[in-house]
């Protein structure tokens, strides 16, 4: 007999959204994460729920963020009952362009994505300046935005501290510092999970592996092709300021606490967290465009972290052929995802069967 | 309390709400206030706690003080300067209020 139902490789935010998930549907199940010095994605992001310009050239995509925005919610208010955190969830976003260029390529992308999701196409409002400045009269000298109702912020750290509060109330085992180097195959059915010593430090029925950067390494050697890499990306904050600005944008948002957050860049550095003097005064140039007085304001503090990406931008969702119940998940977005992981991907880890439906999200597209 | 390594004895004088505070040349806002037994340099604007310096080395933004011509600054960057005066700081500022400080 092994030790869980399920193990679950990596505590980020895909991993905590099943652990929780699994907890809540009754299954045992134990998490196993790694320290503070580990590449935790999970803690670097900006915090958006989103759907627009997700998608293109891949409908179930748009569909699948588009459901999980949908569930978004009813899960946070799930999470904030049961933990009594406020993930200060809103909803309400803009896609808003600096220039000319981008403005053209928002509307033009958003409308091959209505194209090609067919009845599932969702609605949106484009705003030239001077309606958007109606509703947003901080804007600088910009062409426009696009509105959709199905876009929205939240804390994400916030979010992540009640998905591991919760899932440890509702049984789930969580163990920081405790890198799994192996899951090999039992004799007489089960997997076990091998630390750094070479010690068995869990049994269980399935295993998921949704370690971020760190899966690649774990899920090689189990049949599973796992092509990912990191996007680095780095965020500005600023000085808190009294609230005057409900909805984020793509680029701008005010948190919770009054800090505004500034992004986000896209570099292909390796596994280098580390930010850089000019990526950060280009984000803050472009920002200052949209927003003219983020210039009156101080930077706090700047940081870098690592999207999990996939050459296509969509999620990698797969089990192994040859060790079934071996199943991996990776994807950028894993906070608009969330809600999805939780309450969908957790019944498919149940069921030991990813429906036909979303195997459109294998890495075998990436062959043809 | 904090007791002073070293032997500069180069006053400098300075002002943190109207109390004036008496430091050595070199040492930063953080470290003159506590040396002067001021532990208390802001209030967090998400639950009004009473918050001080904790990392020393610019990493926490515990610190946080309003000088004056400054604005918004960590005390354990910036090095005392005679004249200075230094007040709390007030927590989420009112856009428009920025920049009188
Ligand atoms: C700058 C930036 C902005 C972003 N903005 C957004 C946004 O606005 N909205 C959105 O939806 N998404 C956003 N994302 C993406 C989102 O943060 C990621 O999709 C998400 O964090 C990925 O989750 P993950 O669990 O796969 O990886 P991670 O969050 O990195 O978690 C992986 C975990 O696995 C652990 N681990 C690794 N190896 C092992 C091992 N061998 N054993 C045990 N544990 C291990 C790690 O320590 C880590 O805790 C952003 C990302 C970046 C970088
Ligand atoms: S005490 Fe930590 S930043 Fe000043």
């Amino acid at each position: 007999m092994a030790d869980y139902d399920v193990a679950i490789v990596g505590g980020g935010l895909l991993g905590s959204a099943f652990g929780w998930g699994m907890a809540r549907a009754g299954q045992s199940c134990v998490v196993f994460d790694e320290g503070d010095n580990a590449i935790r994605t999970a803690r670097g992001n900006f915090g958006l729920v989103w759907v627009q310009g997700k998608g293109a050239g891949m409908p179930a995509y748009a569909a699948w963020s588009m459901k999980s925005t949908q569930l978004w919610s009813g899960f946070a208010a799930e999470l904030q009952d049961s933990t009594g955190m406020d993930l200060h969830y809103v909803k309400g976003g803009y896609d808003i362009a600096a220039d000319e260029e981008e403005y053209r390529q928002s509307i033009s992308r958003l409308q091959q994505i209505q194209d090609e999701m067919g009845s599932g196409a969702y609605t949106y409002e484009i705003l030239d300046n001077a309606q958007l400045k109606s509703v947003m009269p901080l804007i600088g000298d910009i062409p426009g935005a696009i509105y959709t109702e199905h876009d929205g912020h939240c804390n994400p750290l916030t979010l992540l501290r009640a998905l591991h509060q919760d899932m440890q109330k509702r049984g789930a085992q969580y163990r920081p510092n405790s890198p799994v180097t192996e899951v090999r195959q039992q004799t007489g059915g089960g997997y076990e999970l091998v630390d750094q010593a070479g010690q068995i430090v869990a049994s269980a029925a399935r295993v998921v592996i949704s370690a971020g950067h760190g899966s690649t390494r774990l899920a090689e050697p189990l049949g599973i092709d796992l092509p990912i890499y990191a996007d680095q990306g780095q965020v500005l904050v600023s000085e808190k300021v009294a609230p005057i600005m409900q909805y984020p944008t793509t680029g701008v948002r005010q948190t919770d606490n009054g800090s505004f957050l500034l992004g986000v860049s896209s570099k292909d550095v390796g596994l280098d967290t580390r930010t850089d003097l000019t990526t950060l005064a280009g984000i803050a140039k472009r920002c200052i465009r949209i927003f003219p007085f983020l210039a009156r304001l101080r930077l706090q503090r700047a940081w870098g972290a690592l999207r999990v990406m996939t050459p296509d931008g969509c999620p990698v969702y797969q089990q192994s052929a040859t060790y079934p119940g071996v199943f991996s998940f990776a994807c950028h977005s894993g906070v608009t995802l969330a809600a999805c992981h939780a309450l969908e991907v957790t019944k498919w880890i149940m069921d030991g069967d990813i429906p036909a439906a979303f195997e459109v999200f294998h890495p075998r597209r990436f062959h043809v | 309390m904090f007791k002073r390594i070293g032997k500069n004895e180069q006053q400098v004088t300075f002002e943190f709400l109207h109390r004036t505070v008496i430091a050595r040349e070199g040492d930063t806002i953080a470290a003159a206030l506590l040396a002067a037994g001021i532990l208390e340099f802001r209030q967090a604007p998400e639950d009004q706690s009473r918050r001080g310096p904790y990392c020393m080395i610019g990493n926490c933004f515990e610190c946080l003080v309003q000088i004056e011509g400054l604005g918004s600054r960590q005390a354990c960057r910036e090095r005392v300067r005679n004249g200075m005066r230094v007040k709390p700081h007030r927590g989420r500022i009112e856009l428009e209020e920025h920049d009188e400080t």
